[in-house]
C-alpha cells in the first residue's frame, strides 16, 4: 500500500470537524490542527504483505496555539500525544487532516521546504540520553541547526552558541566538551538551548522534565518558563503530569484513546472538569498533603484503556466510565461547550458532569469485576 | 545507637523486639573509580502492618538499602555490614542457603520493572506457581490453583483464563499486578516495593496504591515502599524515611515529616513540586545543584552544597562536621539530621528567610 492510498482511507474516516477550540479568528492562530490523523498500518504475510488494520494513534483532533501561547496535552501512555506532537514537528506524516503553522500548511510539505517551516517550529525530547549526539560536541549540536536552517548570526556560531548556554544556566565555557559529561538536568538544557538556536515561534516540548529527579525537574520548567515569558515562545507541552501541566500551561487538551476529550483553560479545567475522565485523571494523582489527600474525592477507574487498533464504537471512554448509557455506544461525543461551561471550554461528552467544584462527596470506587473482557481487549 | 530507631513514641510501649530492625547498615562498592558508598549507615524499624516510605533522588542508596534487605548483595563485590533483625533473625551474616529459604517466602519484593522482572518464556501462571511450589511441597495442579486465586485477589478479570498468558499479552497495569501476585503467593510477612509505580499511568497507579493497601490489612504484612514520589508516599506510608547521599536525612511518621518537614532537603522536594491546586503564578522553588556523586561525597552534611541555610549554622560546621540524627524538639518520634538550631529553623521556616535567599535566579545556578 503506498502513502496516497493511506491517505485516501485516512480521509473517508475522518469525522466532521467539531468545534473550534479557541476564540480567535483562525488566521491569528500560530498553529492551527484541523482534523489530524495518524494510522499506523498493521500489516501480516511475510512476501504479500496484506494491510489487516491500523493503530489508530491519533483519530481527528482539532486545536489551535496562539502566538506566544502554552498549551498543555495531556492524557496516559498510549493515548497518542506523543505522536501528536511528532506530527506537528513533521518527524511523523500525517494520514490525513492538516496542520497550518504560521499561515503556511506544512501537513505533506515536501522535506526541502519543511526545512525553512523548522525554523520556526522546533521541539525538546523526552530523553535527555538519546536525543543528544555522543559524538558530538555541545557546541556543535548547537551550532548544527544554525547551519541546516542557513542561519548567520552577526556575532558568529560559536559566539551565538555560547550565549544559548549561558541563556540556559549553563557554563559558557563548556562549549567543547561532550554530553556525556553532564547530568540529565544538564543535558536537558543542552537540549533547550538546541531548540532556542533559531529562535522558534513555537517549540514542542514532548515529556521535558519525566526523565529527571524531582528536583531538577522543578529547575528546567522555571527555565522553560522564563524562556516562554521572555521570548515570547509558543509552547505545545506534552506531558503526563497533571501538576506539571497545569503550572506550566495556560491551555490544557485531555486526550483519551487518540481523541482530545475535553479542552479549556487551566484554572476551568482544574477546578471544574466536564468530562469524566478528566475527572478521573485528576482524583488519581497523589499529593504530599495528607489533608489534601483525605478531603479529596476518589474515583478509581477499573481495567485498562482499550486498544487503538479497535477502540469502542461511541464514546471511546465508555468502557470504563461509571456514567455511559446506551447513548454512548451509539453516538459518538462531540467535542462542545457544554452547558454551564466557561467560554473555551469543550468537552466531548453526552452527559457531562455538574460544573460545580467537588460536585459528589462520595468515593466512586469501580468494581475491577465489572471491568470484564471489554476492559481489556 | 544512642539515638532511637523507631519514629513512634518511646513511651508507647515497651515492645519487645520490632519486626524489622536496621541497624547501622552500610553497602559498599569498590570500583576502579574508589569506593562507592551506596548506603552509609542507615537504621530503621517496621512493625507488622505499617508501611514505611523510603524517599530520596536517584543516588541516594534507597535501591540499594531495599536490595540489601532481601540479601541480594550476597555473591557480589559489595561489602554489606551492619545488622538486619527480622523476626529475631539475623540477615547480614545469613548463609545464602538460609536467606533463599527466606526470600519469597517471608520477605518478598516487588520491583519497578515488571518487563523485565518477569521471564518472557513462561507463562504468569507458571512463574507465580513456581514462586509457589520453591516453598511449599504441593502437587503441580494446586500451585496452579494457587496462583489462579492469586491472580484473582489482585483484580485481574478472568483468572483461570489469564493464568495461561505470557507477560507480553499483559499491560503494564496488569504485569505490575501479576508481580505482585507473585511477590504475594507466599504470604510474606515483608513486603519490599521498589518503585513499584513509576512506571505506570496515574488512574493505574491508584489502582495499584490500593491494592498494596488493601493486602496490608488483608495479611498484616509489613511494607516498604521505596519512591522518589512524595505524593505516593503520602498516600500510603505511615512513617517515612527520607534519604540523601546514603544516610537518613530526616525520619519521623508521614504526617510529621509531610506538615512539618525539618530538613532543608525535605523542604526543597516539596517546594519543587508543582500542586493541582493553590496559585499557578508561584515560580517552583527548585533545589540548586545536583545530587552529589557516591565516590566523591562532600564532607561534612552531604547537602551542604545545595543548602540555602548553612549560612544559619555558624563557623561553616555543616562543611566539616557531619550531622548525627537528632529527635526533633517537641515531636516525639521524628528525627532529622541537620545542623540548623530549632529557633533558627522556627525563624527561617516563619519568615521569608528561605524563599528570598533560593527565589532569586537558581534556575542559572550551574555546577
Amino acid at each position: 500500500m503506498t502513502a496516497a492510498d493511506e491517505r485516501k482511507h485516512a480521509v473517508s474516516t475522518t469525522q466532521p470537524l467539531t468545534g473550534r477550540t479557541t476564540d480567535r479568528p483562525a488566521g491569528e492562530n500560530l498553529l492551527e490542527v484541523r482534523g489530524l490523523h495518524k494510522h499506523f498500518p498493521l500489516r501480516q504475510g511475510i512476501i504479500f504483505q496484506r494491510r489487516v488494520g491500523a493503530v489508530r494513534a491519533v483519530d481527528g483532533i482539532d486545536f489551535s496555539v496562539g502566538p506566544g501561547e502554552s498549551l498543555g496535552l495531556v492524557g496516559e501512555s498510549g493515548c497518542g500525544k506523543s505522536t501528536t506532537g511528532r506530527l506537528i514537528t513533521r518527524l511523523l506524516e500525517p494520514t490525513g487532516g492538516s496542520v497550518v503553522f504560521d499561515g503556511e500548511d506544512i501537513t505533506h510539505q515536501p522535506a526541502a521546504r519543511m526545512a525553512r517551516a523548522r525554523r520556526n517550529l522546533q521541539m525538546i525530547f523526552q530523553d535527555p540520553y538519546s536525543s543528544l549526539n555522543p559524538r558530538h560536541t555541545v557546541g556543535t549540536i548547537i551550532e548544527t541547526p544554525m547551519r541546516l536552517g542557513g542561519v548567520n548570526p552577526p556575532q558568529g556560531h560559536k559566539k551565538r552558541a555560547q550565549e544559548l548556554l549561558e541563556t540556559v544556566g549553563l557554563n559558557p565555557e563548556h562549549y567543547n566538551r561532550y554530553p556525556d559529561e553532564f547530568s540529565g538536568g544538564q543535558r536537558q538544557r543542552i537540549g533547550v538551548a538546541r531548540a532556542l538556536a533559531l529562535r522558534p515561534k513555537l517549540i514542542v516540548a514532548d515529556e521535558p522534565v519525566s526523565a529527571l529527579d524531582v528536583s531538577i525537574q522543578a529547575q528546567v520548567v522555571n527555565l522553560l518558563q522564563d524562556l516562554q515569558r521572555e521570548f515570547g515562545i509558543a509552547f505545545v507541552f506534552i506531558a503526563h503530569d497533571l501538576a506539571v501541566v497545569r503550572h506550566f500551561s495556560e491551555r490544557v487538551a485531555v486526550m483519551y484513546l487518540g481523541k482530545i476529550v475535553e479542552v479549556a483553560d487551566r484554572e476551568s479545567l482544574y477546578t471544574r472538569p466536564r468530562h469524566p475522565y478528566t475527572h478521573a485523571l485528576l482524583s488519581a494523582v497523589p499529593e504530599a498533603d495528607p489533608d489534601a489527600m483525605r478531603r479529596r474525592e476518589r474515583i478509581r477507574l477499573a481495567g485498562d484503556v482499550p486498544s487503538p487498533i479497535d477502540p469502542p464504537s461511541g464514546c471511546r471512554f465508555r468502557t470504563r466510565c461509571w456514567k455511559a448509557r446506551d447513548r454512548c455506544a451509539a453516538e459518538e461525543p462531540p467535542l462542545l461547550r457544554a452547558d454551564g461551561s466557561a467560554a473555551g471550554h469543550l468537552t466531548a461528552c453526552h452527559f457531562p458532569e455538574e460544573p460545580s467544584v467537588r460536585a459528589r462527596a462520595e468515593d466512586i470506587v469501580l468494581d475491577p469485576a465489572l471491568a470484564g473482557p471489554e476492559g481489556k481487549s | 545507637m544512642s539515638v532511637s530507631t523507631s519514629p513512634r513514641p518511646a513511651g508507647l510501649a515497651p515492645a519487645p523486639a520490632p519486626f524489622l530492625d536496621v541497624r547501622d547498615l552500610r553497602v559498599h562498592f569498590p570500583t576502579e573509580d574508589g569506593l562507592v558508598s551506596a548506603v552509609d549507615g542507615v537504621s530503621f524499624t517496621l512493625e507488622k502492618g505499617r508501611t514505611l516510605g523510603i524517599v530520596g533522588e536517584s543516588g541516594s542508596g534507597k535501591s540499594v538499602t531495599s536490595l540489601a534487605l532481601l540479601g541480594l548483595h550476597k555473591g557480589t563485590r559489595a561489602q554489606v555490614s551492619g545488622e538486619i533483625w527480622l523476626e529475631g533473625r539475623e540477615l547480614v551474616a545469613l548463609p545464602e542457603t538460609e536467606m533463599r529459604a527466606l526470600r519469597g517466602r517471608t520477605v518478598s519484593m516487588i520491583f519497578q520493572d515488571p518487563l523485565s522482572a518477569l521471564h518472557p518464556f513462561f507463562t504468569v501462571g507458571s512463574q507465580i506457581a513456581e514462586a509457589y511450589r520453591v516453598h511449599h511441597k504441593v502437587s503441580k495442579k494446586e500451585a496452579r490453583d494457587r496462583a489462579v486465586e492469586m491472580l484473582r485477589r489482585v483484580g485481574i478479570p478472568q483468572p483461570e483464563r489469564r493464568v495461561r498468558d505470557y507477560p507480553h499479552q499483559f499491560s503494564g497495569g496488569m504485569r505490575q499486578r501479576a508481580m505482585i501476585a507473585m511477590s504475594l503467593v507466599c504470604d510474606p510477612a515483608l513486603l519490599i516495593a521498589d518503585e513499584p509505580t513509576t512506571a505506570l499511568d496515574v488512574t493505574v497507579q491508584a489502582q495499584i496504591l490500593d491494592l498494596i493497601r488493601d493486602l496490608r490489612e488483608e495479611f498484616g504484612s509489613a511494607v516498604v515502599i521505596i519512591t522518589h514520589d512524595l505524593g505516593v508516599v503520602s498516600d500510603v506510608a505511615d512513617d517515612i524515611l527520607v534519604m540523601y547521599g546514603g544516610r537518613r536525612i530526616e525520619y519521623g511518621t508521614s504526617r510529621e515529616v509531610l506538615t512539618q518537614p525539618q530538613h532543608p532537603y525535605t523542604w526543597g522536594l516539596l517546594q519543587s513540586m508543582p500542586h493541582l491546586t493553590g496559585d499557578v503564578g508561584e515560580r517552583l522553588n527548585p533545589i540548586p545543584g545536583t545530587p552529589p556523586s557516591p565516590i566523591n561525597r562532600p564532607d561534612g552534611c552531604s547537602f551542604h552544597p545545595r543548602c540555602a541555610c548553612k549560612g544559619w549554622v555558624p563557623q561553616g560546621r555543616c562543611t566539616v562536621e557531619r550531622p548525627e540524627l537528632r529527635p526533633v524538639a517537641g515531636a516525639a518520634g521524628h528525627f532529622t539530621a541537620c545542623h540548623l538550631t530549632d529557633a533558627a529553623r522556627q525563624e527561617i521556616r516563619g519568615g521569608t528567610g528561605l524563599t528570598e535567599e533560593r527565589g532569586t535566579g537558581t534556575t542559572r545556578a550551574a555546577r
